[in-house]
């Protein structure tokens, strides 16, 4: 077995440092190794979005980084939306809305959702859609989803408003 | 759709389990960890059928860090057959060989042998250095081919069951049904017009993100503790106690949250192997499947061949119907086509009307449920028929289904009568709706409807509900929530005892906490489930009844809860909230504490119907589906919300299943597609909004009226997308998935 | 999987060395949206990943009103096609570009990877090659060039060496009056390999009536991206009308050479030629006939 190397990184906007062995995926990383569970498992291969997270800002499917890779780099998970304040919109819209059944894909597609909100604040159903197709739902059929994230980009345009005020 | 009469029946407030889910909190199976924990994983057979002449696991258990190989000797009962001890029991036999195989696999990824290691990594090495001397045999993947006298045989001594008895050589059609109604012979003879069609469809997966997952901890006290993904924590613990030879209580089974099932995770894949594991390392074990695992060692749906002919009389009434259903039950006997066989006319009042199911052993998965399991390719089959007799006799789709759908008293072809069901007011609200009177004018154009249902099962459910002293209330149920229905439950809950949502506090029990309780399945849980805690929450009141006699000294007959609060006919001075009654219990006699268990009988259904509109890119054979509306009698919404949600679900289920998913072969027996690239799931892209219509028409077994509904929503839209492809192309496909290679088949352009 | 080392050299140089070691496997690893499925799957063995993403060469992005487009073989997909001069002079490297999987695979595919994964299906290849784009590849004896074209040999293979790797991509600048399009035949609409893609780039002559010059690529339907020359040569002197694009539709028929696999026919994917190479010259036309300056 080839030997571990260590990693410091950012997690979360925390410092965090682990060691893993240089095949391990940046989504095994956080799972086994740092014990934040919340993002997903569907696939291992890039198809699903389950395993979405935000690196350096950017969506990207943790299945395929590896975690030898995040060295220096910034990286966001589900569990980094919430904050003191609580709930982030996008999470609050999903709950109000019920945009989630059995949840597994659920944080994947927070992750999602805040990837496109973060770079386009007002997107139209149909470009909710071409983004979150990477972000695969069993239950749901979508419809809710977009729903919730369409009422959280109006909640998260109204406090830019007022916080401009 | 009226919540007048109730305070949280019919109200939305949000999921228990929601908040948990957006934070990535909730525990499913793969997220479980023990200390000490090993990583397990599974050998499977890369042939469709062969003999196992020899394994050999001694180089796997010499690799650093393999803590424990398990294969079929290591299953209780495995030395009675060594033993040549006759033939056993065929059952144990069959669910110890589908368990991990002995003598024969029969389709590609069966469970031959399971190693316990340090990583998942090392785990993988060792199964690399399992040697399995095969004898390669050859394999029969196709239903029809399957029974023919010169198909190889799985089982070389099951024979075909039916009501005339035992066939007498051995086969590979495991049962043949048969419903007959009236004379077919007559009712066609009556007929005006007669349609007569083949269909086919192939195997689909349930779908569900999450990967089956188990984590198993034996324990050198004897106890065995299984965390694990399932519809049933009872069924599991069931399952164990028969395969390991355990007494039940030394079980505990503790089920997870569960990232979809739809009917797949009824069966226990992993639990026992995890189990073994286990045992033999003396530490505990986490199997978690990967995608193509779930793919290739799952349950996943039958392909079928379905026959349908129907004929009516030039006034629109149905004369006859006749079927004959060919369903793959994969490497075991057990396809749902005895409920597809029930099914397939049942939305109908057929005066004559005969029905042949076949349930055929083929070298491939066994099969098992799916969201109104083996439903919607029948629905698939005789709703295009019923589409044709009713162009052809010159009637509108829903006026034709109207003047012949089923309704209360009427005997359907398998011999169940209808009990109060919602067939014509679904099709009724159907036809009123604005979505099937909009225009639809383009070339390439076209609007198709489908008409269905589904029930929803009884069976045994245990609860308890405890009552806090601040007034607030405990529910423990013995049903996981693969849907939301800890939520409706506790709403139902809570208007019994008059109390908010908030207050009543839902408890997926495990296997220790209550009675047993059946899988979550057939659209059972809100239905049987809900009946059992109403019958809970009458046990808390009338036990608090009895406390307030007592401290008020007066007949317990005289004391009644209403709105809220407990009074005395007695005396009209005694009034005592709930709450402030509950903060009495210690000091009347202590906790409260009702009981719910039921073993629900009757069967409710559900029917509904789908209106979809397409378009056909000519020249490609893509469909785009511009509009779906979904209507659907639930009997009462509990919580109007999650059943929109069920209903949006199962519709692209369906649709997945109309236009996108289906398991592809070669030759020897090899998927070709276990992966989510080429095994297409719609995203959301491939969709449309979808538009839900809630019908009520209340079911009177229910305490508030509820139906199940999970299920009946994939049943249509196949039906309605090859309606919708025939008015948009006048090609009518009769193979699913009508992918844009077909449609453009069936149009005669390739 | 076979379990790997992981290096992230700085330098050109560097990484050849590592590439070049004769005692390991090892693979250039940028977007690893191909290379990390393959190892999981087996079909793909490495002693040594070595990590290109830290080479000044490989992640730039320039371009030059004179000299054309290079792109660095890991700059990905997303940052190439948010790139606005990517944008407005080479529109048809964006069609395909921006097509390879969903938005968390943009992020890390890159046009570099689709090309040296050799896949038949690469979305990207066939707008590069209608756009007549080279190769720049760095190995032990030095630098070379070798055309888009003639990169892929077989399903899965390439002209690479032994220790060499792409370095980059260079379009050049596209003439006056030019255009190029990719259309490509999925299942879904999105997150799929494409069952068959067409590329194709014309350019007009001076008063924009006649198609000069033509180039049509496919995706799919050969054993790797296929130049289907005699279908771009016969539209030179035509007339850009529906007749002319069919029948270049049918000369790119005769040339492609289809199989039947999971995810098409060989029918269906011939038929699938003639419709989009007839939608890609519509498009490439349009883009030609808007007269988008290139500089």
């Amino acid at each position: 077995m080839p030997d571990k190397i260590r990693v410091c990184t950012t997690i979360n906007g925390e410092q965090v440092e682990f060691l893993c062995e240089p095949h391990q995926s940046l989504l095994e990383c956080l799972r086994d190794v740092l014990g934040l569970t919340g993002t997903k498992e569907g696939c291992n291969d890039g198809n699903c979005g389950a395993c979405s997270v935000l690196l350096d800002g950017r969506l990207a499917n943790s299945c395929l980084v590896l975690g030898v890779e995040i060295e220096g780099r910034q990286v966001t998970t589900v569990e980094g939306l919430a904050s003191w304040r609580g709930l982030h919109p996008l999470q609050q819209a999903f709950v109000a809305v019920d945009a989630l059944q059995c949840g597994y894909c659920t944080p994947g597609m927070l992750i999602a959702a805040r990837a496109l909100l973060d770079r386009e604040p007002d997107p139209s159903e149909e470009r909710i859609r071409t983004w979150l197709a990477g972000n695969l739902c069993r239950c749901t059929g979508y419809d809710k989803i977009i729903r919730a994230v369409r009422a959280a980009a109006a909640t998260l345009a109204k406090q830019a408003q007022e916080v401009q005020r | 759709m009226t919540n007048e009469q109730y305070s949280i029946v019919g109200t939305c407030p949000p999921r228990v389990d929601a908040v948990d889910k957006v934070t990535g909190r909730a525990v499913y199976g793969p997220d479980v960890s023990l200390p000490g924990l090993l990583h397990g994983q599974v050998l499977r057979s890369p042939h469709a059928h062969a003999r196992i002449r020899a394994i050999d696991t001694s180089r796997a258990q010499a690799l650093p860090g393999v803590r424990a190989v398990v294969t079929a000797g290591d299953l209780p009962g495995a030395e009675e057959r060594a033993a040549g001890s006759g033939e056993g029991d065929p059952q144990a036999r069959t669910m110890r060989d589908y368990t991990l195989a002995s003598d024969k696999v029969l389709f590609v990824g069966h469970l031959i042998a399971a190693v316990a290691a340090s990583s998942p990594h090392v785990a993988e090495q060792a199964l690399a250095l399992i040697a399995v001397d095969y004898e390669v045999l050859p394999a029969v993947m196709d239903v029809l081919e399957a029974m023919q006298d010169a198909a190889p045989l799985l089982h070389e001594t099951m024979k075909t069951w039916s009501l005339a008895g035992e066939s007498q050589a051995p086969s590979n059609v495991a049962s043949h049904v048969r419903y007959v109604k009236g004379d077919v012979v007559q009712g066609f003879a009556e007929a005006d017009v007669i349609v007569e069609r083949e269909f086919r469809s192939v195997t689909v997966h349930q779908g569900y993100l999450e990967p089956h997952a188990s984590t198993a901890l034996w324990g050198l006290d004897g106890r065995l503790t299984v965390y694990t993904t399932t519809q049933g924590a009872f069924g599991v613990r069931d399952h164990l106690a028969t395969l390991l030879h355990l007494p039940l209580s030394t079980i505990r089974v503790v089920p997870t949250e569960v990232g979809g099932a739809f009917g797949g995770k009824n069966a226990s894949h992993l639990d026992a192997i995890a189990a073994l594991l286990s045992r033999k390392a003396g530490r505990p074990v986490k199997i978690v499947m990967t995608r193509a695992e779930v793919f290739l060692g799952t349950e996943p749906t039958p392909g079928t061949v379905i026959r349908v002919k129907m004929g009516a009389t030039r006034a629109g009434r149905l004369t006859a119907a006749q079927a004959e259903l060919y369903y793959e039950a994969g490497a075991y006997p057990g396809s749902m086509m005895d409920a597809a066989a029930n099914a397939i006319f049942g939305a109908y009042d057929v005066p004559h009307g005969q029905v042949d199911g076949y349930d055929v052993v083929v070298n491939r998965p066994k099969t098992g449920a799916y969201r109104a399991p083996g439903v919607t390719p029948a629905c698939f089959a005789c709703e295009q028929v019923v589409d044709e007799l009713a162009e052809r006799l010159g009637f509108d789709p829903l006026e034709f289904r109207l003047l012949n759908c089923a309704r209360e008293g009427t005997r359907q072809v398998g011999g169940a009568v209808h009990t109060s069901i919602g067939a014509a007011e679904v099709l009724e609200a159907t036809r009123a709706h604005e979505h099937y009177r909009a225009p639809l004018e383009g070339a390439q154009r076209g609007r198709g409807v489908a008409f269905g249902y589904w029930g929803n099962w009884g069976a045994q459910s245990s609860s308890t509900i405890s009552v806090n002293a601040d007034g607030t209330v405990t529910l423990v149920v013995g049903s996981v929530d693969i849907t939301g229905t800890r939520t409706s439950l506790a709403m139902q809950v809570a208007e019994t005892l008059g109390l908010t949502v908030e207050q009543v506090k839902p408890r997926m029990g495990d296997t220790d906490s209550v009675g047993f309780t059946e899988t979550s399945a057939g659209s059972r849980t809100t239905v049987a489930t809900g009946i059992a805690v109403v019958k809970a929450a009458q046990d808390v009141l009338a036990q608090m009844c009895a406390r307030a006699a007592s401290m008020w000294r007066v007949p317990v007959d005289t004391v009644s809860y209403c709105e809220g609060v407990f009074s005395t006919s007695q005396d009209p001075g005694q009034r005592l909230p709930f709450a402030e009654l509950a903060a009495q219990l210690p000091y009347t006699g202590g906790a409260v504490t009702g009981v719910g268990n039921v073993d629900v009988q009757e069967w409710g259904v559900s029917f509904g119907a789908h209106i979809v509109d397409v378009e056909v890119d000519p020249e490609t054979g893509r469909v785009t589906i511009l509009r779906y509306t979904a209507v659907q009698d639930v009997g009462r919404a509990i919580h109007p919300v999650q059943v929109e949600g069920q209903m949006q679900g199962g519709t692209v289920q369906g649709i997945g299943w109309a236009l996108y998913e289906g398991y592809a072969y070669d030759g020897e027996g090899h998927m070709l597609n276990p992966t989510l690239l080429d095994y297409k799931l719609p995203t959301a892209l491939d969709v449309p909004p979808i538009e839900t219509v809630i019908v009520e028409v209340p079911y009177p077994k229910h305490p508030y009226g509820a139906r199940g509904v999970g299920e009946m929503p994939i049943v249509p839209p196949p039906a309605a997308l090859a309606n919708a492809i025939y008015r948009a192309t006048g090609a009518r496909v009769c193979q699913l998935p009508m992918t844009p290679a077909r449609i453009l088949q069936s149009m005669g352009v390739i | 999987m076979k379990p790997f080392t992981y290096q992230a050299p700085a330098s050109i140089g560097e990484a050849v060395a590592l590439l070049a070691d004769p005692t390991r496997h090892a693979c250039p690893f940028a977007g690893g949206t191909d290379l990390l499925v393959q190892l999981r799957r087996g079909l793909a063995e490495a002693d040594l990943l070595v990590d290109v993403k830290r080479i000044p060469e490989l992640n730039r992005v320039s371009f030059d009103p004179a000299t054309g487009l290079t792109v660095g073989a890991a700059v990905s997909c997303a940052i190439l096609c948010e790139h606005p001069d990517v944008q407005r002079v080479y529109p048809g490297l964006v069609d395909a570009a921006s097509l390879i999987g969903g938005a968390a695979i943009q992020a890390r595919a890159t046009l570099g990877g689709n090309l040296c994964n050799g896949a038949p299906s690469g979305d990207s290849i066939p707008a590069m090659i209608v756009l007549g784009a080279t190769c720049t590849v760095a190995g032990p004896p030095g630098t070379r060039t070798v055309s888009v074209e003639s990169f892929c040999t077989a399903p899965g293979q390439t002209v690479l060496r032994n220790g060499e790797m792409l370095v980059s991509i260079h379009f050049p600048v596209p003439p006056p009056r030019s255009g190029a399009c990719y259309v490509r035949f999925i299942p879904r609409r999105e997150m799929d390999i494409a069952v068959v893609g067409a590329g194709a780039w014309v350019q007009l002559s001076d008063d924009h009536t006649r198609i000069t010059n033509a180039r049509i690529a496919l995706a799919a339907v050969a054993p790797t991206p296929l130049l289907a020359e005699a279908a771009g040569a016969a539209l030179a002197g035509q007339l850009p009308t529906e007749e002319s694009f069919a029948q270049a539709a049918r000369l790119a028929q005769e040339a492609a050479c289809p199989i039947s696999d999971v995810r098409g026919t060989q029918a269906f994917r011939r038929h699938l030629v003639g419709v989009l190479v007839r939608r890609a010259l519509r498009g490439a036309v349009g883009r030609a006939q808007g007269g988008t300056s290139n500089a």
